[in-house]
């Protein structure tokens, strides 16, 4: 990740918060690509790649990202200001 | 000694614990726990007394759940539970089991992990699945799944492991290398004269004998079975049985010649106790013969299946023995199996029931 990438705001399901202690539902990262604003959250709070993206890598099947308002990959490029919401999908039974 | 008994409860819908004293008269129930995901695994350390959680989130993937106060708070982590890039990710953890100082994991699809340090960071035994039979293991009803984990109690290089329908492997090494351990167990899903394959079995649960390392039983998708050889050569048990299927065992904790199962009707007759009457089977001579224990459970209208994790002993004299159902019920026995009290209803699908001891 390089020093200059844009500062984004990303938007975290509640659900998801509740497994980081210290986590709140809206988090400022600086981010070149929705990827890198994975590792930035990984960074802070240990764990939770795992818990939004598998090994193969990509984001998992249940949890979608929207990156102002278009579904997004892990390589989906950051503008500055660009807005990052991740929710829970459909599932469950 | 005070001694106080908790019975460890995997549910689709999280972990519950129940808990009482050495009676075994009164339950309390605490939980859902572990953000109610679904658990197949819910299992304590003996030494430690650490409380272990395997599941898998169908939102946020599989993770191992840790509870260092009986239950009363959590953490999890999959902290290198990873297939390397681009194989087929881990969908859930199935089993876990505690050996010496490391803690061993099954997932799905079937692999183990292992860790040195309670469950913080994991590490692939990466030699199950170099086996040259693996890509021709195929997965069973819930999936291509690692659900018994059997470690040998002293000699920590040795540890059998079940897999669902791959079979029974073991390694003396360590998980360097691995040989199935199939020989004498049925296939019907195979035809005649090719259904006792080297592997590919439909193994349903695997345990073992206390103070016996070498006797082995198995539930199996088709039939019932002892090993007196550590899985060399299997005898089937299952005469005097009502069916060849069920799912879960459950080892005696003193007595190697005792074993319970808990046969259903049949794998395609719906999987429900046989004729609606529930009935935990016991025998007292390794598998000779067989007694049904009644006493206390449902005999009409008893339409639930036992999952393959969901039937347990406690280390108690008399031995206590537990099993859930697929409808959400517990059963315990404080007296070996002779009679029967259900201790909760109404919870989620239980996937696996465990206990343990706590002196005070």
């Amino acid at each position: 990740m390089s020093t200059d990438s844009p500062p984004v705001l990303v938007t975290l399901p509640a659900v998801l918060v509740k497994l980081f202690p210290g986590c709140g539902r809206q988090v400022d990262v600086s981010a070149a690509c929705v990827g890198e604003a994975m590792d930035v959250l990984n960074s802070r709070w240990p764990g939770m790649r795992d818990r939004l993206c598998d090994s193969t890598p990509s984001i998992r099947r249940h949890i979608n990202v929207f990156v102002d308002g278009e579904r997004a990959t892990l390589a989906t490029p950051l503008g500055p200001g660009a807005e990052v919401i991740v929710l829970t999908a459909i599932s469950g039974g | 000694m005070a001694q106080k008994l908790l019975v460890l409860v995997g549910t689709r819908k999280g972990a519950f614990v129940l808990e009482s004293d050495a009676g075994r008269r009164s339950w309390a129930l605490r939980g859902p726990f572990c953000e109610t995901w679904p658990m197949n695994h819910v299992v304590a350390d003996q030494t430690t007394g650490t409380i272990y959680g395997g599941g898998g989130n169908e939102w946020f993937g599989p993770a191992i759940w840790k509870s260092t106060d009986f239950g009363a708070s959590w953490t999890h982590s999959s902290d290198g539970l990873a297939y390397a890039a681009g194989e087929t990710p881990i969908k859930s953890v199935w089993s876990v089991a505690p050996a010496g100082g490391s803690l061993y994991a099954g997932v799905e699809p079937a692999g183990l992990f292992r860790s040195d340090d309670a469950g913080q960071s994991w590490r692939h035994v990466a030699g199950l699945r170099d086996h040259p039979t693996r890509p021709d293991w195929q997965p069973g009803g819930a999936g291509l799944i690692l659900h018994s984990l059997v470690p040998h109690p002293t000699d920590e290089r040795k540890i059998w492991v079940a897999i669902s329908a791959a079979g029974v492997f073991h390694t003396a090494d360590g998980g360097e290398t691995w040989e199935p351990r199939n020989q004498g167990t049925r296939a019907d899903f195979l035809p005649a004269g090719e259904n006792y394959p080297e592997f590919g079995q439909c193994v349903h649960c695997l345990v073992m004998a206390p103070g016996m390392e070498d006797r082995l039983y198995q539930q199996n998708h088709c039939g019932m079975y002892r090993s007196d050889d550590g899985g060399r050569r299997w005898e089937s048990i299952e005469a005097g049985l009502p069916s060849s299927f069920g799912f879960p065992a459950a080892v005696h904790p003193r007595d190697p010649a005792t074993l319970y199962l808990l046969p259903l009707n049949g794998d395609t007759a719906g999987r429900y106790v046989p004729e609606a009457r529930a009935a935990v089977w016991r025998t007292r001579d390794g598998g000779e013969s067989w007694r049904a224990l009644r006493d206390g459970l449902p005999q009409q209208n008893a339409f639930f299946g036992v999952l393959r994790q969901a039937m347990a002993t406690d280390r108690l004299d008399p031995a206590g023995i537990y099993f859930g159902t697929s409808t959400g019920a517990l059963y315990a026995s404080a007296d070996e199996g002779d009679s029967w009290n259900c201790i909760a209803q109404h919870l989620p699908t239980i996937c696996s029931v465990e206990t343990l001891v706590v002196d005070g």
